[in-house]
């Protein structure tokens, strides 16, 4: 998409290029805006509907929920700038959550801190795997991610057994850092927010962030200009990994109760975010509030289900069809925006 | 470019060289772990826990050698198995039952074909929509219900051998390796089948050189379809049972078998022989595992080891060679810098 788009930003002198990057930033802007009118109109039918929905506790829990996938949409989003993907996301969450959670009953009184240290290391070992024997085995990343997913899942079957950790065996002041609020908004809400934030102006402004977007739009051209491809792809494997681990440990605060299955099928529900907030899944283009609003919209829309007695049932088709619509309209906007610079070329252009 | 091809074929006979080696490996381990591993008994239980996924890793290897990949195939297994349940249980001759959800496949499929050819999006991301959407499907057929009433008559071709096999082969396997057979003679000996090839290999100079690329695909996602129907119908019919999570998971084996099977990911490259011997490593490994009391969930670590083995080992000689390129510069730089 912006690969079209920078080809033909680079063919004019700079008046010109300017003016269609205005475009471009424009049309993604629009299409961060576009899930925010969708939000909206959701939250307000359903509010409509069944005024329940807007109740403290429920925009709370909706809240809390959508952090743990926003955070690891906000991973996935770094690998999947680079042309990449990162599957093993949810198996690194489950095998981190287990862990971090174990270590309390282990270690009576261990500093929660320190809980989320052995998370974040357990997820950044992973997340090193992958970058790893993607970049220096030039593996495909779908296929080193795929095996990690199943590796990485049977190492936290055979580490759990048959047991698990139970809400009982966590201090209580672990249980409570999901449900601590300011002025009535989740503090990890906030959290996240900031550090959305954060990485969104890091994607921005920073050129080793401009750099991802560099390497997503054309690898090879990307490495014919000098930029460290390797470097930057293992660093987004190495965050992406960092985050499932910390998202591991607040899933952990969040559930309390974790088994061997906990986080299974949460990669392809994190790409689905992800594409949904307008990030394109062969790399180049999109950005991590998009992600994160993507994530914040299906988690509504599953609650917004839940709230108008629709049955649960129907979750999973609705959540498909809408990923669908999602890929279609991105498709549809990427091409509009590529005629639509063309047209301005003629019609500037000798 | 003569040179080229030939040691391409090269390389292939060496991958399935390679795994007729594993599956050698494989049976020996299987005997040292367990007397019971070559028992008529047995090999029909290996039949058994593979025959759906092995039918469906073929029309995955004519997909990813054309350069796409359908992660949806176990959607449509599980869809299609509520499907059997949902109008059996609504009184429907079983027959019918068959031929409409062999018609759904093949819409689901071709859906599938016409999001990524007609509207030209990634099948990555189309498949995992649709994945979602068709497992979504299954679950608002059957919610939380279990339909296990089928008829004696075709549960039977779920649990009895296929007659004349010795009780060794399960009519799962049978029409997986008639399909096998058919495959390869499509792939490897018909214009279409090469064509596969050429659009995996490059899609711009398939399209250039004058071959339909999106008719091509198209048919093969409604293939695709149709078979992982079919593979749902059997499914179905061997545990008796329609649930609507039958099959879940069962893409990324089936995507693992295949690329063990030394299809490249990248499209170009793959035979059916190939995918027909990780089929059989595969489930003889998992057999093998079984029988020596190794923890079956855990299974995992070994289905990602092969995975990553199997695009390693191709690669070894060219990482030996760059392994030792970079030490060879990191003692040039040491010796230009001296300490």
């Amino acid at each position: 998409m912006t690969a079209t788009a920078e080809t033909a930003t680079r063919r004019r002198p700079f008046g010109d290029a300017a003016s269609a990057r205005r475009l471009v930033d424009l049309v993604f802007r629009l299409r961060e805006f576009g899930i925010l009118a969708v939000l909206a109109l959701l939250v307000a039918a359903t509010a409509i509907a069944e005024p329940r929905f807007l109740d403290l506790t429920n925009v709370q829990f909706i809240l809390v929920d959508t952090t743990i996938f926003a955070l690891l949409a906000l991973g996935e989003t770094m690998v999947v700038l680079t042309r990449n993907v990162d599957l093993s996301v949810g198996s690194v969450l489950g095998l981190s959550a287990f862990l971090s959670a174990d270590l309390f009953g282990k270690h009576e009184g261990i500093p929660i801190p320190l809980v989320f240290l052995v998370g974040l290391a357990i997820g950044v070992s992973c997340g090193f795997a992958n970058g790893f024997l993607t970049v220096v085995g030039r593996i495909p990343s779908l296929v080193v991610t795929l095996a990690m997913l199943y590796i990485v899942r049977g190492i936290d079957v055979l580490v759990v057994g048959g047991g698990q950790v139970v809400a009982s065996s966590l201090p209580n002041s672990f249980i409570e850092i999901p449900k601590r609020t300011v002025a009535g908004i989740p503090v990890l809400a906030i959290l996240v927010a900031v550090v959305v934030g954060i990485a969104a102006y890091y994607l921005r402004s920073f050129r080793s962030g401009r750099e991802l977007y560099a390497i997503g739009s054309n690898p090879d051209a990307a490495r014919l200009a000098g930029i460290p491809s390797g470097r930057r792809v293992f660093t987004a494997f190495l965050i992406s990994g960092g985050i499932a681990g910390l998202a591991g440990v607040l899933y952990a605060a969040r559930y309390g109760t974790i088994d061997s299955t906990a986080g299974t099928g949460y990669e392809l529900q994190v790409i689905a975010a992800v594409v949904v907030g307008g990030v394109a899944i062969f790399g180049g283009s999109g950005s991590v509030v998009g992600a994160a609003l993507g994530a914040l919209l299906l988690n509504t829309i599953l609650s917004a289900l839940y709230v108008l007695g629709v049955s649960p049932f129907w979750n999973q088709a609705i959540a498909g069809a809408l990923l669908l619509g999602a890929i279609a309209l991105d498709r549809g906007i990427s091409l509009w925006l590529a005629a639509a610079l063309r047209k301005r070329r003629t019609h500037l252009g000798a | 470019m003569a040179l080229d091809l030939r040691e391409r074929a090269r390389a292939f006979v060496r991958w399935e060289f390679g795994l007729v080696l594993a599956l050698i490996a494989v049976v020996l381990f299987g005997r040292h772990v367990s007397d019971q591993f070559l028992t008529s008994f047995n090999i029909f239980y290996l039949n058994l826990s593979i025959g759906e996924v092995a039918i469906m890793t073929l029309p995955m290897t004519l997909i990813i050698v054309t350069g796409e990949i359908d992660l949806s195939v176990a959607s449509i297994l599980g869809m299609s198995s509520a499907l059997v349940g949902d109008l059996y249980s609504r009184g429907w001759p079983m027959p019918r039952v068959i031929v409409a959800v062999l018609i759904v496949g093949v819409v689901a499929g071709l859906l599938n074909g016409f999001l990524i050819t007609r509207l030209g999006l990634p099948s990555l991301a189309v498949t995992i929509g649709t994945l979602t959407l068709y497992r979504g499907i299954a679950v608002v057929i059957l919610g939380p219900e279990t339909i296990s009433t089928f008829p004696e008559k075709y549960t039977n071709i779920g649990v009895l051998p296929l007659p004349h096999t010795g009780g060794y082969l399960t009519y799962s396997v049978g029409i997986f390796l008639a399909l096998a057979i058919l495959s390869a003679i499509v792939l490897h000996a018909t214009p279409f089948g090469r064509s596969l090839f050429v659009i995996g290999a490059n899609e711009e100079a398939a399209r250039f050189a004058g071959f339909r690329v999106k008719r091509t695909k198209l048919i093969l996602f409604g293939v695709s379809g149709v078979v992982c129907a079919l593979a749902g119908i059997l499914y179905t019919f061997r545990l008796s049972t329609a649930v609507q999570d039958n099959g879940i998971g069962l893409e990324l084996t089936v995507v693992t078998i295949v690329l063990l099977g030394g299809v490249s990911i990248f499209g170009g490259r793959g035979t059916i022989v190939g995918a027909v011997l990780a089929v059989a490593v595969y489930a003889g490994l998992q057999n093998a595992l079984l029988l020596s009391n190794f923890e079956q969930r855990a299974m995992g670590i070994v289905t990602g080891t092969l995975l990553l083995l199997s695009v390693l080992i191709p690669n070894a000689s060219e990482f030996y060679r760059r392994g030792r390129e970079f030490l060879r510069r990191r003692q040039l730089r040491a010796g230009e810098v001296p300490t």
